[in-house]
């Protein structure tokens, strides 16, 4: 992990103070260079550094399915997206009136992910990027895909993560459509390396079920999300129609959580700490249990579920607690044939924030959510709970096909992403079974 | 075990720290008066660059005889943190505040008229 060759400052001095020199038992001249404390105008590649040693080093094929952008650093280039001139005025009357983008529903809590200070990368875009063609927001994308070794991004916005929360149905629709054409006319076409799974405004069903019909062709859309911070019951008829959209273009669905400290529940914790460790999860929990328990896979047996920023944790939990219950109580949820667990195993998962406090916990997370076929590498990049590469190459209970897998090859198969020829070890690993065993309830 | 002039102490404002690379060892110097520690830049927790990040004091909350909270306020312990995640040292022990297994690794430092010396391996 340490680095090698000192690498010359970005700021355009080689580190080097000319003062440095022997101990009285030196007997060589090791080279010197001085690295620069961290803060919100350092380049990504100085941050991840570390990491960038630990990616030269490996041959992994690696897909980073959640990762972000920050949307509201190019603001003024989505409201110039928006469909209706009333809505556009409206955005833009707000300029220079501190930092929240019109129009979105700042929660509390958004400005206390970097706490208060410590964690620079979480506080805002102000490293230098040079001007030129090619957008700024493409060029950070790429510091950190090439600093971290990874070959394709999926990347998800940032602020619109709490969108849904927004009380005005219409405001979530004019922003989503306009982040969405943004991303795609602006991001995508300039490195095919970079994806996305487009925003749905899930809070209408009907303008959802339209950006899908809109995106459904164009390849660098490999799928479509539900921010999951969320009123809204996954199960309720209006959204059948959009379920059969998706499913009838082979691409996934994923729902990506979130927090927001306005939601009564979470106004029970007085700390960010506590409403963020329970708010990522409970939101899923309960679009994962209406998704289930109305039988919504065996409606749509071949949509793609992938289950993003939760961890993992919460998935053993709720197989067991679904199953429990549900053997008791199957009268109310007929459309099932088989345990919830099993239809859960057949769901994907993102890897972050990976839970590894405890391994033997994590092993037989693994285990329950069938990893090595299941499992999506996450990094989150570049908020203050990021996942490295090593978060999965470090597990001493995984061998190195599952290693491959979990990386980047289960998502090359769900994707259907090419694998470039130098990285195609263990590239034809089987798919995974239609059926499998029950888990144990 | 080489030892090397990394910089003079008078390089170092008190209570202010600098990184080094040499070679494959990078270091974090930090002085306190006429005090100096230095710790590899390498965070147990992932592997960050831990001495690059900011200096915070602990935050200690203030409990009342009767077990009530009388809120929060700054201590004395000085804390390094990971500008990657945010886990914190204390920069005289080197400890994790919640886990004191999980620390830094000292790397041996020594200060002699004004200069400053880490040692290295060979």
């Amino acid at each position: 992990m340490l680095t090698k060759t000192p690498r010359p400052l970005r700021n355009g001095s080689n580190g080097r103070n000319g003062k440095n020199g022997h101990g009285k038992n030196a007997n060589k001249s090791p080279r010197v260079a001085e690295l620069p404390k961290i803060d919100n105008q350092t380049d990504t590649r100085d941050i991840l550094a570390h990491a960038a040693k630990e990616a030269r080093q490996s041959d992994y094929f690696i897909v980073d399915v959640d990762a972000h952008v920050t949307e509201t650093a190019f603001w003024p280039e989505v409201i110039d997206r928006m469909e209706s001139d009333v809505y556009r005025q409206m955005a833009r009357a707000f300029k220079g009136r501190g930092p929240a983008p019109g129009l979105l529903n700042s929660t509390p809590g958004m400005l206390q992910q970097d706490v208060f200070g410590r964690i620079p990368h979480q506080q805002r875009l102000g490293e230098a990027v040079p001007g030129g063609r090619t957008h700024a927001q493409v060029t950070l994308v790429r510091r950190a895909m090439d600093s971290m070794g990874i070959d394709y991004m999926v990347v998800f916005p940032t602020p619109m993560l709490v969108l849904g929360m927004h009380p005005q149905v219409e405001t979530e629709v004019v922003v989503g459509h306009a982040f969405n054409k943004w991303l795609t006319e602006e991001i995508l076409p300039q490195d095919p390396r970079i994806k996305a799974m487009l925003y749905l405004p899930f809070n209408h069903p009907e303008e959802s079920l339209n950006a899908v019909e809109t995106y459904a062709d164009n390849p660098s859309v490999i799928g479509f999300s539900v921010t999951s911070t969320r009123f809204r019951a996954v199960n309720h008829d209006s959204y059948m129609p959009l379920y059969a959209a998706i499913q009838s273009t082979g691409k996934p669905l994923a729902f990506h959580s979130g927090f927001h400290w306005g939601d009564q529940s979470m106004q029970q914790c007085n700390r960010f700490i506590s409403m963020h460790a329970i708010s990522f999860v409970y939101y899923n929990i309960i679009h994962m249990t209406n998704w289930i328990i109305n039988g919504l896979p065996e409606r749509f047996p071949k949509l793609k579920l992938i289950w993003i920023e939760s961890g993992l944790a919460w998935v053993p939990f709720l197989m067991q607690r679904l199953d429990s219950e549900y053997m008791m109580r199957s009268s109310e949820a007929p459309l099932l044939k088989r345990r919830p667990s099993e239809y859960m195993a057949e769901m994907f998962y993102s890897s972050q924030p990976l839970e590894r406090s405890n391994l033997d916990l994590t092993e037989a997370t693994f285990k329950a959510i069938h990893a090595d076929t299941q499992l999506l590498f996450a990094s989150d990049w570049p908020h203050w709970d990021f996942d490295l590469p090593s978060s999965i190459t470090s597990l001493p209970f995984l061998n190195e096909q599952a290693k491959r897998n979990i990386l980047g090859l289960n998502a090359a198969r769900l994707f259907n992403l090419e694998v470039p020829k130098h990285k195609m070890i263990g590239a034809r690993a089987k798919k995974a079974p239609a059926v499998r065993e029950p888990v144990t309830a | 075990m080489n030892e090397v002039a990394i910089a003079k102490l008078n390089d170092i404002p008190d209570g202010d720290y600098r990184v080094f690379a040499l070679e494959e060892l990078e270091v974090g110097i930090f002085r306190t008066g006429s005090k100096v520690l230095a710790y590899e830049n390498l965070c147990p927790h992932a592997g960050g660059p831990v001495c690059q990040g900011k200096i915070f004091n602990k935050v200690e909350e203030v409990i009342t005889p009767d077990q009530k909270s009388a809120g929060l306020r700054f201590g004395k312990a000085r804390h390094i943190v990971c500008p990657w995640h945010g886990y914190e040292f204390d920069l005289a022990t080197g400890c994790h505040p919640g886990d004191p297994a999980l620390r830094l690794t000292p790397v041996k430092v020594a200060v002699r008229e004004g200069q400053i010396y880490i040692s290295v391996a060979e």
